[in-house]
């Protein structure tokens, strides 16, 4: 699974960085850094991250298949 | 064109973040004809910010940086396919493989590359990059992992300074020059252009601004640069960052108005031709387009910015398989984010479009602060440094055509609230890098020639 955060509209609230810290971490006071590659033993953290974001800035899901001709 | 909008024959061209989020926002609006998305890299949609923080991080790899879908669009994706022109009369789009594929509506989203060094030899030699691509991040993370003793950026732009930052917290010397007075100064400003110099130089960098490049030096591998102060910089990797090009080369011949800004379309994101006359079924989205934007006077907008990207390729897609009096206007403020040396700066509406700033919030020396700019008397943008949870009482305020000064808003409010001051925007043509927000003006590009 693959996970990208709208940088647009992320205030730096970092509930994600408590629920998935393997994957989200903060850079600074309120930059976000995040692994774009999500591992499976990580995927039900994120689903909670994508959850409890108050902004709703997190999409996780599978990438295009690279298999398409 | 089927009487039916939601079937029939789609090509989207680019397959980047704006083409992706369009073919899911057309099957989610109902569309189910044949769609087609083409790209000239040979990889599913990618991320791209994270090319230029992550990936020279080490936190992610250069091929990690896979887009998730929301949906699966069910097109078919043509990868590594590059199109090679527009025939609007017949209805196809050309391809580099001899094929072309007809349409009955087209979305143009073929973006931007990165703006090349002017010596082709010079940017030939070992060393020297630009980051744009995936490719071209995973060469340059390769390169800062083996330990050069220098990196020399040219550009002070967000990109130039973001790899800058990356350089630095690896603990790598970074030189980087700028012609203008300052980093970000093309985007921000004087006076928050004045602390990313500051902060630039209390990270380590050696900052050269008001200078040029004149020759990259080196007889296969690159080895330093010289200046036009007369100076020499000795350096192992080289980082072009001077801004992008719009990737409209192949409409050359198409009859559109596409140039140097980009292809210019009506706030719908029908594309116009080069006669100024609007199309309605050649639609255009993401950074390749050249939009009006009435907050900004109507001028025709250019924006590199992801959230812009998303946010046309929506409207584009419902535009696409909507009737008429059914279309959406593109009316979304431009923002954009940057992360460097540890500070989160965010930026709504378009600070270039300013006579005067205030700091309504924070200050430079906190190196926390809202920066409100005015231009004759009304908000017309706002760029915080750690403060991004004030930014949407800003986005209110332009959006409403708030007074400015702003009127008190905020508990915190700063003394210097009361104290407008020049934003110092500089004519772009000084600056080594692109702006990635631009006033285009209200024409297209190309002047209609008589023959």
């Amino acid at each position: 699974m693959q996970t990208v955060v709208d940088l647009t509209r992320c205030q730096g609230y970092a509930q994600c960085v408590f629920l998935a810290p393997d994957v989200f971490r903060l850079h600074g006071e309120e930059g976000l850094l995040y692994a774009p590659a999500v591992p499976d033993d990580q995927v039900e953290r994120v689903r909670q991250a994508a959850a409890a974001c108050p902004v709703q800035a997190i999409l996780l899901g599978e990438e295009v298949s690279g298999g398409a001709r | 064109m089927p009487d039916d909008l939601t079937d029939g024959r789609i090509v989207i061209v680019g397959a980047s973040l704006a083409g992706l989020r369009a073919a899911e926002e057309l099957r989610e609006q109902g569309f189910t004809g044949s769609l087609t998305v083409v790209g000239d890299e040979p990889h599913p949609p990618y991320d791209r910010p994270p090319l230029s923080k992550q990936v020279l991080l080490g936190v992610a790899p250069a091929d990690s940086t896979g887009l998730p879908m929301r949906r699966d669009p069910k097109a078919e994706w043509l990868l590594g396919v590059r199109a090679t022109g527009l025939d609007t009369l017949g209805r196809r789009v050309l391809l580099d493989n001899g094929e072309s594929l007809p349409y009955d509506r087209v979305l143009i989203a073929t973006g931007t590359r990165a703006r090349p060094w002017p010596n082709p030899a010079e940017a030939a030699l070992d060393g020297v990059f630009t980051v744009r691509t995936r490719e071209d991040a995973a060469g340059l993370a390769a390169a800062l992992d083996a330990g050069p003793r220098r990196v020399l950026v040219i550009g002070g732009g967000f990109t130039g300074s973001e790899i800058a930052s990356a350089c630095r917290e690896r603990g790598l010397e970074v030189t980087v020059t700028e012609r203008g007075p300052a980093p970000l100064v093309g985007a921000l400003g004087g006076t928050l252009s004045k602390l990313a110099a500051v902060m630039q130089r209390n990270n380590g960098v050696d900052l050269r601004t008001g200078v040029t490049v004149t020759r990259l030096l080196g007889d296969k591998a690159f080895t330093g640069v010289e200046l036009s102060d007369g100076s020499q910089v000795d350096a192992d990797v080289c980082v072009v960052a001077l801004g992008a090009v719009r990737n409209v080369d192949w409409l050359a011949d198409s009859g559109l108005a596409a140039g140097p800004r980009g292809l210019a379309c009506d706030a719908g994101c029908r594309a116009f031709t080069m006669y100024g006359i609007v199309t309605d079924d050649v639609f255009v989205a993401g950074d390749v387009s050249r939009f009006p934007h009435p907050l900004f006077g109507y001028q025709l907008l250019s924006l590199e910015h992801w959230g812009n990207a998303v946010i046309q390729a929506e409207v584009a897609a419902h535009n696409m398989v909507s009737p008429g009096p059914l279309r959406r206007p593109h009316l979304a403020l431009p923002t954009f984010w940057s992360t460097q040396f540890g500070l989160n700066i965010k930026s709504v509406g378009v600070p270039t479009y300013s006579d005067h700033v205030v700091i309504a919030q924070g200050s430079l020396e906190a190196r926390r602060l809202a920066m409100v700019y005015g231009y004759r008397g009304r908000v017309t943008a706002a760029v915080t440094v750690d403060m991004a949870k004030s930014l949407d009482y800003y986005q209110h305020l332009i959006e409403t055509g708030a007074p400015f000064p702003p009127p008190p808003g905020a508990a915190d409010r700063a003394i210097a609230a009361e104290i407008p001051i020049p934003s110092d925007v500089p004519d772009p043509s000084v600056l080594s890098h692109g702006p990635t927000v631009a006033l285009t003006g209200y024409l297209p590009d190309r002047r209609l020639t008589v023959v």
